[in-house]
């Protein structure tokens, strides 16, 4: 038996499906669990949820946590931090991982205040290594990495003392691993006990709006900043992006300025992408911004500054006025379609 | 009846103005450098208190925790129309994580400030950059919480009508008093300093402020605290003790998060290839694309 206790994902559920960051961090997950020799555990609470087990098992997961029960039809805080931290009581994990959305940021930190234990957030990246501190070495710890000062610095994280290791994680920056059908598992269903705290909150009522482009699952990303100088320049870059079959993207100073809906944000405080191909036009390259775009596989600038920080980041380069390459892109590609 | 409401605000440093000068040469953040500024969503907290109080009635208190020099923040909250602010600050407090910070915030609440109504934070601060000290304060305080809470709507008895911008999401929630809310900056725009009360609190000081005055004037403490008191000027301090605070469980030995290493985001630096802006570099590029396959 392994001197380790299990890695767990909280497995968010959005709309009826399991949110894409906890298909993310099953995959990071995996990993985690085979260097620890552990078995890998999913956690999912919610009504109905329960047929929602085997595609976590799928998706890597070796057992499976299912409380499902109908006072848990919508998330609130008091009874899904009262469900986890009894469970993490009683089965004793070495890791629990959260997706860093508005629910994982809202349910970790209570949870890890109630347990008294460390919780990192927004990491980016997940290791498994050793920390030394005062003469002591402590081995096989979760090293947690994560951006702060507003990106301007990269912390590792330790928890070395504690049990569980907690980390929320960014959405986008973890691969999803191919689900394997026919892959088997253990479903345990949990017992739903709740007092009368737990009904302090209570959802009146509440709206959703689609997103209005899907930027994780885009192969090719156009991307328009500041530097496209206004609302009717940035439909050169709609343009460009519909002659590629790609979406559109933005920089904040682009949203901030109207340009377009910040929906379209890359970075830091928008989306983390990862395209084959990203082509940003008329944007510096600020850390916030590089943050959420930088993996992508091959990154085209323009840009009239030729100090600008993005062509460090850059494969290829541009040196010009959007204005005036962005028409001679969209020629050349429609020349080789 | 009055409210009473706790506001939790952090001295931080700007990180978000990171100009050519805070920059070393080798592209690199000079930390030491940035100006330290009011959290930016506090004073979004701090707004939300203020329009709260002016609605039903009651008092604001602020409280920091942080090093001495954080009772700037105090001084300004005053200013913006604070009724009172509390600076906790002892050396042991130093490098807690949220958990540690979480503690002793809750601990001086517990000690000294019950029963109160509710506790806004902000959403989050701009250098830990974590979110984390709102849910847990509400979690040691055995209060509910609402994150992310742009509105009050109402105050219906022992309850409270929240309106929730969870970005893609929106929702309206009912919470029962106390309740802790952490304010996004989409809440309001705060208010500037008033510049009668800027006159007034200009002489306001914490106690480690009184000692290094008091020293300078050949007075005692007790008559120099005692006087400020009159006038409404002293900033209450303090520390482990005042907070019967466990030592265990406040700054580092309080902190299970250890932060191993820290690295400055350097530009990686690629090998670049340019292409000249006109249509036979434009089409150069286009071939190339298509002949490592990233394009076609
Ligand atoms: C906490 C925090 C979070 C943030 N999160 C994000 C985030 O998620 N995403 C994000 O993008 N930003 C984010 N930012 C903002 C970020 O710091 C930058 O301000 C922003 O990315 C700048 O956008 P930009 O490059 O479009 O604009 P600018 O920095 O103004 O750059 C415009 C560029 O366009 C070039 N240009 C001008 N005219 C032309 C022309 N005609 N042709 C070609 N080039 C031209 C200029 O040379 C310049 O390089 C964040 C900031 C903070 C503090
Ligand atoms: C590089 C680096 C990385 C870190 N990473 C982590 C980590 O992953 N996990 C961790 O537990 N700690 C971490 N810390 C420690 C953490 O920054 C401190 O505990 C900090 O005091 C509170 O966290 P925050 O700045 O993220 O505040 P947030 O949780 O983002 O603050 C939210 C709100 O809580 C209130 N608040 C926060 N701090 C105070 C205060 N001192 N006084 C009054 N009100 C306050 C304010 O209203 C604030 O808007 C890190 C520190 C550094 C330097």
């Amino acid at each position: 038996m392994s001197q380790h206790g299990e890695v767990w994902v909280y497995a968010e559920v959005d709309d009826g499906a399991i949110a894409g960051v906890s298909l993310e961090l099953l995959g990071k997950g995996r990993e985690l669990a085979g260097i620890l020799g552990v078995p890998l555990a999913a956690v999912i609470l919610g009504s109905g949820t329960r047929p929602l087990a085997e595609q976590l098992i799928a998706y890597g997961a070796d057992i499976v946590y299912s409380a499902d029960d109908e006072r848990l039809a919508q998330y609130t805080t008091l009874p899904f931090s009262r469900v986890l931290t009894d469970l993490i009581r009683e089965k004793k994990p070495e890791i629990v991982l959260y997706g860093a959305t508005p629910v994982g940021r809202d349910l970790a930190p209570r949870v890890a205040s109630a347990l008294k234990t460390g919780l990192t957030a927004d990491c980016t990246d997940l290791q498994i290594g050793s920390y030394e501190s005062a003469g002591r070495l402590y081995q096989k710890k979760l090293l947690q990495i994560r951006p702060a000062w507003g990106g301007n610095i990269i912390a590792t994280i330790v928890s070395p003392d504690v049990l569980p290791e907690m980390a929320t994680v960014r959405e986008g920056v973890m691969h999803a691993p191919d689900p394997v059908e026919g892959r088997t598992g253990t479903i345990i269903d949990v017992p739903v006990v709740l007092d009368s705290e737990c009904d302090f909150v209570r959802v009146i009522e509440r709206h959703t709006q689609p997103r209005r482009v899907d930027l994780r699952s885009a192969s090719i990303i156009v991307a328009g900043g500041y530097g496209m100088g206004s609302k009717e320049n940035f439909q050169l870059v709609h343009e460009l992006a519909a002659v590629l079959g790609g979406a559109v993207g933005a920089s904040r100073a682009a949203v901030d300025a109207g340009f377009i809906h910040a929906d379209h944000q890359v970075g830091q405080t928008g989306t983390t992408v990862r395209p084959k191909l990203y082509i940003a036009c008329g944007i510096s390259g600020a850390v916030q911004h590089r943050a959420g775009m930088e993996e992508s596989a091959k990154i085209i600038a323009i840009n009239t500054d030729p100090e600008a920080p993005i062509f460090q980041v850059a494969h290829y380069g541009i040196i010009g006025d959007v204005r005036d390459v962005i028409p001679r892109l969209i020629k050349a590609f429609k020349g080789k379609l | 009846m009055p409210l009473r409401i706790i506001v939790l605000a952090k001295q931080v440093p700007d990180t978000k103005n990171v100009t050519g000068e805070v920059m070393k040469p080798d592209g690199t953040v000079n930390r030491n450098a940035l100006a330290a500024i009011f959290n930016p969503e506090d004073l979004n907290a701090l707004e939300m208190g203020l329009e709260l109080k002016e609605r039903y009635g009651g008092e604001v208190i602020v409280i920091t925790m942080g090093p001495p020099r954080a009772v700037e923040i105090l001084k300004d909250s005053l200013c913006r129309g604070a009724d009172r602010v509390i600076l906790l600050s002892d050396r042991r407090f130093a490098a807690s994580d949220t958990l540690a910070t979480s503690y002793t915030i809750a601990q001086a609440i517990q000690t000294h400030l019950m029963p109160f109504d509710m506790v806004l934070c902000g959403r989050q601060a701009i250098d830990g950059d974590t979110a984390q000290v709102g849910p847990q304060v509400a979690e040691k305080l055995g209060i509910a919480q609402v994150t992310f809470a742009d509105r009050v709507l109402a105050i219906e008895g022992e309850c409270v009508r929240i309106r929730r911008d969870l970005g893609r999401a929106q929702e309206i929630v009912l919470a029962r008093k106390p309740v802790l809310l952490t304010v996004p900056k989409s809440a309001n725009s705060p208010r500037w300093p008033n510049a009668r009360l800027l006159l007034k609190y200009r002489r306001a000081r914490s106690a480690f402020e009184v000692e290094a005055e008091a020293k300078r004037q050949g007075r005692s403490v007790d008559d120099v605290v005692a006087d400020l008191r009159k006038r409404g000027l002293f900033i209450e301090t303090w520390g482990a003790e005042d907070i019967n605070a466990e030592l265990a469980r406040v700054g580092i030995s309080g902190s299970p998060t250890k932060v191993k290493k820290v690295e400055n985001v350097v530009l990686a630096g690629r090998n670049l290839k340019l292409y000249s802006a006109d249509d036979d570099g434009i089409r150069s590029l286009v071939t190339e694309l298509v002949e490592e396959r990233t394009f076609g």
